[in-house]
């Protein structure tokens, strides 16, 4: 038989919809802000990031899973990460 | 009109994690994906900072009209959870509406995106003018399928659940869907801001 599956509240996705929404409006304002390239590109990622937490722990349910299945989620954004690094000397090398 | 559900084996669980098997593969088949989008968007990062020069893309892309859509996928992606939770408690009118919603707020996404294409086309952009071109066509339109095969996928749920397939104990292959679907939002969070905002 299957496990019960997790229960989220009405309100808590409509909270997530709210902060998603106003997030996306936020990196929209920092997008035209002119704060300066680095800054920039650094809170963008943040605030995309956030978001993209929000959706994978509470609409994934991955905040109320078991452990093996967060890990199954986590390993290829772990590799993920380790590809893309591996791919940066060829900025250098390729001038 | 609301369908009795029929008697159905409940999916078995994978002895090693205790999860079901249905959850399992789809959680094993986003990881697939993860990997893949992992390629195209690495590789993107990377040739966008070996670049020189790089168009700005608000001087290229229509921002605000590309922000509504993200904002339309996000509400998609609420209503997809609302018709998980009503298959979870046996609504199966709530269960409907909100798939139908999630249907609905899908294929206007696409329908807004192939709309921005078109403009795009008309003035001149092509997969193979420029690696601005070609990522943002190449990012842009494997998104764009992924989308429609989950409202392919979304209208077979519907289809489950007018044939009473999904009761408050058997509801796996929604909740797989429901997987899919917000990981198609997630994906694009992450490209809206590195193709349109940075």
């Amino acid at each position: 038989m299957s496990p019960p599956a997790h229960r989220t509240g009405t309100r808590t996705y409509l909270m997530v919809w709210g902060a998603l929404a106003v997030l996306t409006l936020v990196e929209l304002g920092v997008a035209s802000l002119g704060l300066g390239r680095g800054p920039t590109i650094c809170l963008l990622v943040a605030f995309s990031a956030a978001k993209a937490l929000l959706v994978a722990m509470y609409f994934m349910h991955l905040k109320f899973e078991r452990v093996a299945l967060v890990m199954i989620a986590a390993a290829p954004l772990l590799f993920a990460v380790i590809l893309t690094l591996a791919l940066l000397p060829d900025i250098s090398f390729g001038g | 009109m609301e369908h009795a559900a029929p008697l159905r084996a409940q999916t078995p669980t994978a002895p090693a994690t205790g999860l079901a098997t249905t959850k399992l593969g789809m959680w094993l088949f986003l990881a697939s994906e993860v990997m893949f989008f992992t390629g195209l968007i690495g590789t993107y990062i990377v040739v966008r900072i070996g670049s020189p020069t790089w168009p700005i893309p608000g001087h290229i892309l229509d921002i605000p009209i590309t922000a509504v859509n993200t904002f339309i996928l996000i509400c998609s992606s609420v209503t997809m959870a609302l018709s998980l939770a009503a298959a979870q408690r046996g609504s199966q009118r709530a269960l409907r509406g909100f798939l139908v919603s999630t249907i609905a707020l899908g294929m206007v996404f696409v329908g807004i995106q192939a709309f921005e294409w078109t403009q795009l086309i008309h003035e001149g952009l092509r997969l193979n003018a420029g690696p601005f071109d070609a990522y943002f066509f190449t990012l842009t339109g494997f998104h764009g399928a992924h989308v429609c095969g989950g409202v392919i996928t979304l209208i077979a749920m519907l289809i489950r659940s007018l044939l009473g397939h999904f009761t408050p104990s058997s509801h796996d292959a929604l909740e797989a869907a429901a997987l899919y679907w917000h990981f198609v939002d997630l994906v694009w969070i992450i490209l809206f801001t590195i193709l349109y905002l940075i």
